[in-house]
């Protein structure tokens, strides 16, 4: 196809594990529309001219997290960024920095999947529930209070975003973190303690040194870096009591 | 044993990581603890399209509400195709396991005195749908999905595409699959699986469903010998925006938007479904059943009373009486999708619509704990026809349904794994057969003329035709041709992709091939109804036939491939069948 | 939930640059602002200095001053009035992420929390002056 005014130009990287030894960029043209997305030249570039690209996507309506690609430096969810905003191109369309790369645009995150439980991102209770009578009570406000980081679709974008993760990979990251606060905040959740002692390590919320970024780049206006910053309070308090009081009294 | 062919054995494996496959999971670990149990799923679990649900999930709760009312409301909305003592299980079960949920801490929205709140849903004669704002199902898979993380026993399989079940005469005994970080392919035994792979839509042209939405179970377990139950039933959910098919969740409407035509005029009215009346009416107008407001659409554009747009004609969804303040507490994802996707801002502006393929009623039959003809084979969630939904499902029973008969087949499945025997030698050569046939015949394989998104693209085309809001028979007959055609031209698509790592090349191989054998299960079993029944509409058939056709239609595969249909009685307790009647 | 250990293909694991932080304007700012503490650290010193100086009475006092007057100093001293300008700007921006300051169960927005962090150094900084110069 000709480069002209309806069509745009995609540079992308291509990867094959068992024949690259390393990335390269591929360049593409697929039709400039207005109701295009990144993802969509990505699957017109799947269906009709080269069938061999590969990436991730599925609900293409921002939900699922799937599609988190770097598009000109930036990390976005490709069924969310249209490809009009990027005209006249090139665009350039990338794996989520800061991860191992598999394939073309996807990336390994496993990690972030062995971190995630360590969290103990679920409702942690003192008293032991097992018959269910009536709903635990929760009012609106309560539920306010921990509802925007429940958000988090696990997109990745946020790591891909932090330089703090890229050099240090044992950094327990935004979405993780901010999925602990989620539950914390829940008031049916009496398990904040269980998750201080995790993110009191240094892989846990002293890692982040607040670049901010994570926060900027989510879809879903999570807040990680606010997440972060408050749990860092919580730990400088318990670390003050722990050296103030005595244990007993702890 | 050869090298690295059986790549572990488990006690029950379940496929699919939506909200029935954890489901299922969960009920497992917490039933017997020394179970191994895995889980098996092409996609992350939290990618899953549970995901999509925006509405809610249906269940008794208000004190001026019923379990009786719930049934009936289901089983006139099934057109009485629904199974009545599956209905029965179901709505009495739905209550406790929203509030199993609610206590693993998925975010309801609450009532001012902490209790969950309720919403008003289409079909359903009293408020009884819990939800948590319009992003449900997000909110119940990932807190479904993080609650599974507690269950350090459930093993998992993320981004393993299942291929083929393991089975002899009597019972199932694993999968293959092939693992996409890799490219290898491996089995994996189990006494018993559960397929928990959701729905079919992307064997439409236009749908809400998700890209990894192909059938997969369904056609795993078609292909196992399993039948597949009332496939001619696929819901057109009335709303959703045009070009994407992205879903504007019927909540916008049980909280008061109007549906109206090209002359602004409220059109449900015409159709036998109650008269306007300013705030919203239960069972009535805007919240009737979604098979007939999408019918209504269809008559209402060979009226001449829809307006045109690039993607065909559409009417509109007008919230702009609700104010901003209710539509972000109660439908903010429904704003941040029309801002992002259709540019427009539902506070001021009209939102388009027009009918998309949603939800299928049928799919892999199964009995009312899930369990499917072949030993050791269960199947829950849209993958699974029970059938609660029968003709026609009303909106906000199918999250619900994930976690009842989740919850219940994950139970029948760890009883049927307690008592069966060892696996079967035999299955090994069963699993390298289909090694062989991935490996040999489709890795690399070199194209004969023809592409895999052409087929796909006539596929779609021609089920839309087919078996689109009305059918008829000849369509139908003539799509069952194509279909067939399609299936011989599949053999020439070649496989261009020759890396192991995240072939999605060979995986859309076999995705497509299981939506045509869908497709052509949806047509047959059409084309043999010879009635107008809940979504099932014909043209040349349009009355309901209680004579002949209360009844299930179950497809089986010929050993050639070719789709034979029987039929099953419909159970009914209580409720003989009668009239369906809305609005009035 | 335990996920297996599976055979790994031959990923592509990318390097950060030593220059990452020249990438990106958010980054370039966030190195700056920790390139700051230095300078942060510079006035306690030199504060210090002229405390102690101040103590030893005034011929110190004097020497103290005519070294501060020195144009390397005034250059150094601009140079870190600069940075310190920024590290308040920039922490008192991030001030709302940290406290969930919270007024009648309402959330108080970002810019009220801002807003009173300069009112308090305007504050502090007037006292001080008046200290000083009374």
């Amino acid at each position: 196809m000709a480069s002209n005014e309806d069509s745009i130009r995609l540079e992308v990287t291509r990867y094959r594990p068992d024949g690259d030894s390393e990335p390269q960029l591929q360049e593409y043209d697929v039709p400039l529309r207005r109701e295009w997305t990144v993802l969509d030249g990505l699957n017109h570039v799947k269906d009709e001219v080269d069938t061999t690209l590969s990436f991730r996507w599925s609900c293409r309506m921002g939900i699922c997290g799937s599609c988190g690609m770097n598009v000109d430096g930036e990390p976005k969810l490709t069924c969310a960024t249209f490809l009009s905003d990027y005209a006249p191109g090139p665009i350039r369309v990338e794996p989520l920095s800061n991860f191992p790369i598999i394939r073309d645009l996807v990336v390994d995150i496993d990690d972030f999947m062995q971190k995630l439980p360590k969290v103990s991102p679920w409702i942690i209770r003192d008293d032991d529930v097992t018959e269910i009578d009536g709903e635990y009570l929760q009012t609106p406000e309560e539920l306010d209070a921990y509802k925007q980081f429940s958000m988090c679709i696990n997109c990745m974008l946020c790591y891909a975003a932090c330089p703090v993760y890229g050099l240090d990979p044992e950094f327990m990251g935004p979405a993780a973190i901010a999925l602990a606060e989620r539950y914390d905040l829940d008031s049916r959740d009496h398990g904040a303690r269980e998750r201080l002692d995790v993110l009191i390590e240094h892989e846990g919320v002293w890692g982040c040194t607040f670049v901010g970024e994570c926060t900027t780049v989510c879809p879903k206006h999570v807040d990680p870096a606010g997440a972060i910053q408050r749990y860092k309070l919580k730990a400088a308090k318990e670390n003050v009591k722990a050296f103030v009081l005595p244990r007993f009294l702890q | 044993m050869s090298e690295g062919l059986i790549r572990a054995a488990h006690d029950v494996l379940i496929v699919g990581g939506g909200a029935a496959g954890l489901r299922a999971a969960i009920a497992i670990a917490e039933t017997d603890p020394d179970l191994d149990v895995a889980v098996i799923s092409k996609v992350y679990p939290m990618r899953s399209h549970t995901v999509s649900a925006e509405g809610g999930a249906a269940g008794v709760i208000a004190d001026d509400d019923s379990i009786d009312e719930h049934i009936y409301d289901t089983i006139s909305g099934s057109d009485w195709l629904g199974d009545q003592d599956a209905i029965e299980a179901f709505v009495n079960e739905a209550p406790r396991e929203l509030l199993q949920l609610e206590h693993w801490g998925c975010p309801w929205s609450r009532q001012d005195d902490g209790r969950v709140a309720v919403r008003p849903f289409g079909g359903m004669k009293k408020k009884r749908t819990w939800f948590a704002a319009d992003k449900t199902g997000f909110h119940m898979l990932h807190t479904l999905f993080q609650t599974t993380l507690k269950y350090r026993e459930v093993k998992r399989y993320d981004e393993v595409f299942v291929t083929r079940l393991l089975h002899d005469d009597d019972r199932v005994h694993g999968v293959v699959g092939i693992g996409l970080y890799s490219g290898k392919i491996q089995a994996v035994t189990a006494k018993a699986v559960i397929l928990a792979t959701g729905g079919c839509g992307k064997v439409f042209p236009f749908t809400t469903n998700a890209n990894i939405n192909t059938g997969d179970g369904m056609g795993l377990a078609y292909r196992a010998g399993a039948p597949l139950k009332d496939m001619e039933f696929v819901q057109y959910h009335p709303t959703g925006l045009p070009f994407t098919g992205i879903l504007i969740t019927e909540a916008t409407r049980a909280e008061g938007g109007w549906l109206i035509n090209k002359d602004g005029y409220r059109y449900l009215q015409d159709y036998d479904l109650g008269k306007p009346t300013p705030t919203p009416e239960l069972r009535s107008m805007e919240l009737g059943p979604r098979d007939r407001l999408s019918q209504a659409f269809v008559h209402e554009v060979e009226k001449g009373r829809t307006t045109d747009s690039p993607w065909g004609p559409i009417v509109h969804l007008d919230l702009r009486h609700l104010g901003a303040d209710l539509i972000d507490t109660k439908l903010p994802f429904v704003r941040e999708l029309c801002l992002k996707y259709e540019r427009i801002d539902p506070v001021h502006e009209l939102i388009p619509v027009r009918p998309v393929v949603h939800y299928m009623m049928g799919g892999v039959h199964t009995d009312i704990d899930g369990a499917t003809p072949l030993g050791g084979l269960y199947a829950a969630g849209e993958t699974a026809c029970v059938s609660i939904n029968g003709a026609n499902r009303l909106g906000s029973n199918s999250l619900p349904e994930c976690l009842v008969f989740g919850a219940r087949a994950g139970r029948a499945a760890a009883e049927f794994a307690r008592s069966a025997g060892p696996t079967p030698g035999v299955i090994e050569a069963q699993a390298a057969d289909e090694v062989r046939r991935l490996e040999r015949d489709l890795l690399g394989k070199e194209s004969g003329g023809e592409s895999m998104a052409a087929i796909r693209g006539e596929l779609q085309a021609t089920m839309e035709d087919a078996a689109g809001i009305y059918r008829t028979g000849p369509e139908m007959a003539k799509g069952i041709d194509t279909l067939r055609e399609l299936q011989q031209r599949i053999g020439r698509v070649g496989i261009a992709d020759t890396s192991r790592s995240f072939n999605t090349e060979l995986l859309a191989a076999l995705e497509l091939a299981n939506m045509l054998d869908i497709g052509e299960c949806i047509l047959q079993s059409g084309l043999q109804r010879e009635e107008s029944r809940g979504a099932h509409q014909r043209t040349d058939f349009p009355d309901r036939d209680d004579e002949q056709f209360l009844k299930h239609q179950l497809v089986y595969r010929h050993r050639d491939g070719t789709p034979r249909v029987e039929s099953m009685p419909v159970t009914i307790t209580r409720w003989p069948p009668g009239e369906r009647v809305y609005g009035r | 939930m335990t996920t297996p250990d599976v055979t790994e293909p031959r990923v592509h694991r990318p390097t950060m640059s030593t220059w990452w932080w020249t990438k990106k304007r958010s980054y370039f700012v966030f190195v700056m602002r920790e390139l700051s503490s230095f300078f942060i650290a510079w006035f306690v010193a030199f504060l210090l200095v002229l405390v102690a100086a101040v103590g030893r009475g005034d011929a110190a006092y004097q020497d103290f001053l005519d070294w501060a007057a020195a144009p390397w100093m005034v250059a150094i001293n601009l140079i870190a009035f600069a940075f310190l300008v920024l590290h308040v700007v920039t922490w008192f921006s991030l001030t709302p992420k940290a406290m969930d300051v919270r007024i009648r169960g309402e959330k108080a927005p970002a810019a009220v929390i801002i807003a009173s962090q300069y009112v308090g150094l305007a504050v502090v900084s007037a006292f001080v002056l008046w200290l000083v110069t009374r």
